[in-house]
């Protein structure tokens, strides 16, 4: 028989780490009833699930709770949480878990979204002016077109627009015909809006990547553009 | 900015907000009228960052107002279960870019799953993880639905879909009102 497992011999560490940064996370208070399990598509990729996961943490297997790759299986959707009667808080858990990981180990695609983003203001590290061009491209050839929009306007950084909105940079750099659609509607509601030239892509690769100060970064400059420079009141996430 | 408290003065939404709020206001006119000969069958994600963690039951609910105003109420059928309980499509979360591609569909099996027994033709999905994943466990499971955005069908509805904006949409409306 297996020697009993000596709870106060445990130290569990880790949790008590993630106690600190997200302190209504309910750890200790998991019923161990299941529901999060079995609704969790996640469940047994990599023998784990988040019922098992919370068990090793208020159990101190730190070391487990740190190596496995599943951190980056689960895809930090919230519905365990939301079905959770306690609340246990295992999205921000398993976000932990990947910052806890040596920022180079982590997955390189991520990695290198996250890096891009930073640097270029989207995910795939398209410049601005190249952005910039496209998007007076396509609105060009559709004014051309269409005569319906002969009038339509799209702009970059025009300040004071009531709306700014983002932009997957999937499109401007891979498909950009896909562009024309939304610039459509919005033209024939009548929208002010502008996109923004810093930040300006939907995409959140440095949250995936749980690279706090990155994510921080993203966001601190999106937010001083729009406050300080546009002044635009009103920001439009497109997905 | 929640997260860090990083103060902002501007007020944050979602296009499908704005999308459902013009509809309602009448300034977005669209008709489900092109659909109701044709009666092609549409279902709809919800994404999790739009619908579960931020603006719940309001974002799945403008979200249907919306696709059904586009189709048609009798051409829409809800994936089960739907709304803040759906399912995360499993390319949520990097995990498309992550590198565990065997896993990622493992995950995605059950989205598959929920998607083929609606029976729809074509799955909307208003965010771009949920679009590439939905199509890349599509093909891996051989299912044969189409995955589009709101804003073809919208366009399309409207009569202003462009020739060269039909890259999401099957043979069925390549060409329609063309
Ligand atoms: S649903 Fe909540 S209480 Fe139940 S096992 Fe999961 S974490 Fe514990
Ligand atoms: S957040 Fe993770 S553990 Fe929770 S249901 Fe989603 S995939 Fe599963």
């Amino acid at each position: 028989m297996a020697p009993p497992i000596e709870l106060n011999e445990m130290e569990p560490e880790f949790k008590e780490m993630v106690k600190e940064r997200v302190p209504n996370a309910n750890f200790d208070l998991c019923l161990t009833c299941g529901t999060c399990t079995a609704g969790c598509p996640a469940s047994e990729l990599f023998d784990m699930d988040p019922r098992k996961l919370v068990r090793m943490l208020v159990l101190g297997l730190d070391e487990e709770i740190r190596k496995t790759e599943w951190a980056w299986v689960c895809t930090m959707c919230g519905r365990c949480s939301n079905a959770c009667p306690m609340k246990v808080d295992i999205p921000k858990l398993v976000f932990n878990m990947r910052g806890s990981w040596p920022r180079d180990k982590r997955p390189k695609g991520i990695l290198g979204s996250c890096d891009k983003h930073i640097k270029t203001g989207n995910a795939m590290g398209v410049p601005t002016d190249d952005f910039i061009w496209t998007v007076e491209d396509v609105a060009e050839e559709i004014r051309n077109a269409q005569p319906q929009f002969k009038d339509m306007q799209v702009t970059v950084d025009r300040k004071g627009a009531y709306m700014a909105i983002n932009q997957n940079s999937r499109e401007p750099v891979t498909e950009p015909d896909e562009l024309g659609p939304l610039w459509k509607i919005l033209h024939t509601v009548g929208v002010d809006w502008t996109y923004p030239s810093v930040m300006w892509a939907g995409e959140n690769y440095c949250l995936f990547l749980a690279d706090d100060e990155g994510w921080r970064y993203i966001l601190e400059e999106f937010v001083d553009h729009i406050d300080n420079t546009l002044k635009c009141p009103m920001v439009v996430n497109t997905e | 900015m929640k997260k860090f408290k990083i103060p902002h003065k501007f007020q944050f939404t979602s296009i499908i907000a704005l999308y459902a709020q013009w509809m309602r206001e009448g300034k977005l006119k669209v008709s489900s009228d092109w659909n109701k000969d044709l009666k092609i069958k549409f279902t709809v994600q919800d994404p999790c960052n739009i619908v579960r963690k931020t603006w719940r039951q309001q974002a799945a609910d403008d979200l249907r107002y919306v696709v059904k105003t586009i189709v048609g109420e009798e051409n829409f059928i809800d994936m089960v279960p739907n709304g803040i309980n759906n399912y995360c499509c499993g390319g949520g979360g990097g995990a498309l870019q992550a590198g565990y591609t065997e896993q990622r569909r493992a995950y995605g099996k059950i989205k598959f799953d929920q998607i083929m027994a609606t029976g729809a033709q074509y799955v909307l999905a208003p965010c771009h993880n949920c679009h590439a994943q939905i199509h890349d466990i599509g093909h891996h499971y051989g299912g044969h639905y189409q995955v589009s955005h709101i804003w073809t069908l919208m366009c399309l509805a409207m009569g202003i879909l462009g020739e060269n904006e039909r890259t999401y949409l099957a043979e069925d409306l390549k060409e329609f009102g063309l």
